[in-house]
């Protein structure tokens, strides 16, 4: 089995002991803490300290930029195109993979755990290539007027490139455990396809889907090496939230990129907190 | 070996009676080759066309190389570093209740839920001399941020859930019975671990290990922000590429970034086989 930092876990197996008196269960458990405080606890802290260590005018005035304003559309318009896009390719995918067998499957599963193992910068470099000046189809491009690099459709590929696996990744293991008796019953009853997929094979999927839509949608919102690529970085046009903290940053504004990284901060506590809620539902309802 | 009854009924297998196939399947296909297959031709068609001579040339001079043993060096120390911690946090949480432990063990996945350019951000605002804890090491001759050590602690931030998920299964499926009969036997609590529990977990450890190197090769957002960038000393090969894109130097970067994704490749084959390993060495 491939284990995953985006899967849900499941209930252990074995009891979870009480440490009790044993002196060396503590220690253990202590430095674990220790280094979760230090590592995990403190950076969080710390986006919130920096951004309000001016006090909240600062704060609400580096979020009220018009800049920032913009960077805030753009990336939920991105995330708006890309979530649901992947979503539909994720439960395709997942429904063709995981019910029927056929030739070439382990390609496409293959294809599908690619951008998992391929850096941002270069998966951004992919769309340089293809839709630059000097790009395949830059010249086509150009004689049509037709922006891709630099602008909105080419940040929704990077993105989509770097974020329809998860989805899919999620779905695959769930629809491939659930086998397709179900499925074959509704059909015998007499239930057309359109029918047994709605009412029997998406709600018994629905906490995973949701789960997968939750993570790439993280994912979208936060990434930055693909889209910073293929970006052209101008602002209130082509700055999504991540590329804003980095020209706050580089213009060594103390307050103002923390203050755009609070945003992106919640968006990561949010994701956890669902993540928690939707490993308690699953682990309820089984 | 006897013939399993689902062996027996393969042989008579029914026609699959669920409709959709060739929908489903010609979608899948036709977003995987827009998404994915016509830019790697993009990029595989523009390398052809380039010089041979010069990619190398490109691909091995002293900056790239430089990049290349940083990227690796970094990111080596950082999966060691999360192979050890992830192990204790995976042991922790699967095998012991104590208060807090629910809120550590969703606490693990925020380095994967936060954007890596935040956490680039905070990281080097912590690890700089004036922060919470770069204060701290300052004195000490310590450089937290801007330095080798701060694309280490970036990269070990990043690569820590891959490790702690891979391994923390692991453990909570763990065969009690084992332990049982070595305890039963005699056998202490170090020899325990020495001798049972250790040698069962080290294929599910290297996988975590090699997740973490894997991740932390490709990271390109949170270096960006702690590391200062200067080439020969803090400059990774991602960065490398972004630079020489920014120069216009496509050859430049399409040399290194064809270097990474040989290393990426390399990883990957081997992370399936460590897989493969890991899965026999599972069975009974």
């Amino acid at each position: 089995m491939k284990a995953r930092a985006d899967t849900i876990s499941s209930a252990p197996a074995n009891p979870v002991r009480r440490p009790g008196r044993d002196s060396v269960h503590w220690v253990l458990i202590s430095v674990a803490m220790l280094f979760a405080a230090v590592f995990l606890v403190l950076p969080l802290l710390n986006v919130f300290a920096q951004a309000l260590a001016a006090g909240l005018g600062p704060y609400w005035r580096a979020l009220a930029d018009p800049d920032t304003l913009s960077a805030i559309r753009l990336t939920l318009i991105i995330a708006g195109l890309c979530v649901p896009l992947n979503a539909v390719f994720g439960v395709v995918a997942s429904w063709a993979i995981a019910k029927f067998e056929f030739r070439g499957k382990a390609i496409l599963l293959t294809l599908i755990d690619l951008p998992f193992s391929i850096s941002p910068v270069v998966a951004g470099l992919l769309f340089v290539l293809l839709f630059g000046v000097n790009g395949l189809l830059g010249h086509w491009l150009q004689g049509h007027h037709v922006r891709i690099l630099f602008a909105l459709p080419g940040m929704v590929l990077a993105t989509i490139f770097v974020t329809f696996p998860y989805v899919a990744r999620e779905l695959i293991p769930i629809m491939r455990s659930q086998g397709r008796e179900q499925e074959e019953a509704a059909l015998t009853l007499g239930a057309g396809g359109w029918k047994t997929f709605w009412h029997v094979t998406l709600p018994s999927v629905k906490w995973g889907l949701f789960y997968g839509i939750v993570l790439c949608n993280a994912r979208a919102m936060g990434e930055f090496g693909a889209v910073s690529v293929v970006s052209g970085h101008i602002a209130g046009q082509t700055d999504t939230l991540p590329l804003r903290v980095e020209k706050l940053y580089n213009e060594f504004d103390p307050v103002a990129p923390f203050a755009v990284a609070t945003l992106l901060a919640l968006l990561a506590v949010a994701t956890m907190l669902l993540k928690a809620l939707l490993e308690w539902k699953t682990r309820h309802e089984s | 070996m006897t013939r399993s009854p689902a062996a027996a009924v393969k042989i008579f297998r029914p026609t699959n009676p669920l409709p959709g196939l060739s929908l489903t399947l010609g979608f899948t296909v036709v977003y995987l080759t827009v998404i994915v297959l016509v830019p790697i031709g993009a990029l595989a068609l523009k390398a052809l066309g380039l010089s041979w001579k010069e990619l190398w040339e490109l691909a091995t001079n002293e900056r790239a190389v430089a990049a290349y043993e940083l990227s690796l060096g970094a990111s080596l120390a950082a999966a060691l570093i999360n192979a050890v911690f992830g192990s204790l946090l995976a042991w922790v949480l699967a095998r012991y209740s104590f208060p807090g432990r629910r809120w550590l063990d969703g606490l693990i996945d925020f380095p994967f839920a936060l954007p890596t350019a935040v956490a680039g951000l905070t990281l080097a605002s912590l690890f700089s001399e004036h922060g919470w804890l770069g204060e701290y090491l300052a004195p000490l001759g310590i450089k937290g941020a801007f330095s080798r050590l701060g694309v280490v602690i970036a990269l070990t931030f990043v690569g820590l859930p891959f490790a702690v998920r891979t391994i923390q299964p692991e453990i909570e499926t763990l065969d009690e019975d084992v332990q049982e009969a070595a305890k039963c036997l005699g056998a202490g609590r170090w020899r325990r671990f020495a001798t049972v529990t250790a040698p069962a977990l080290l294929p599910t450890v290297l996988t975590g290990f090699g997740l973490s190197f894997a991740r932390a090769l490709g990271e390109y957002g949170s270096i960006v922000f702690i590391s200062g960038n200067l080439p020969f000393q803090t400059e990774i090969a991602p960065t490398l590429v972004v630079m020489r894109l920014d120069q216009f130097d496509y050859t430049g970067a399409i040399s290194v970034a064809l270097v990474l994704l040989i290393f990426s490749f390399a990883l990957l084959l081997t992370l399936n086989m460590l897989q493969a390993w890991a899965a026999r060495f599972m069975e009974p």
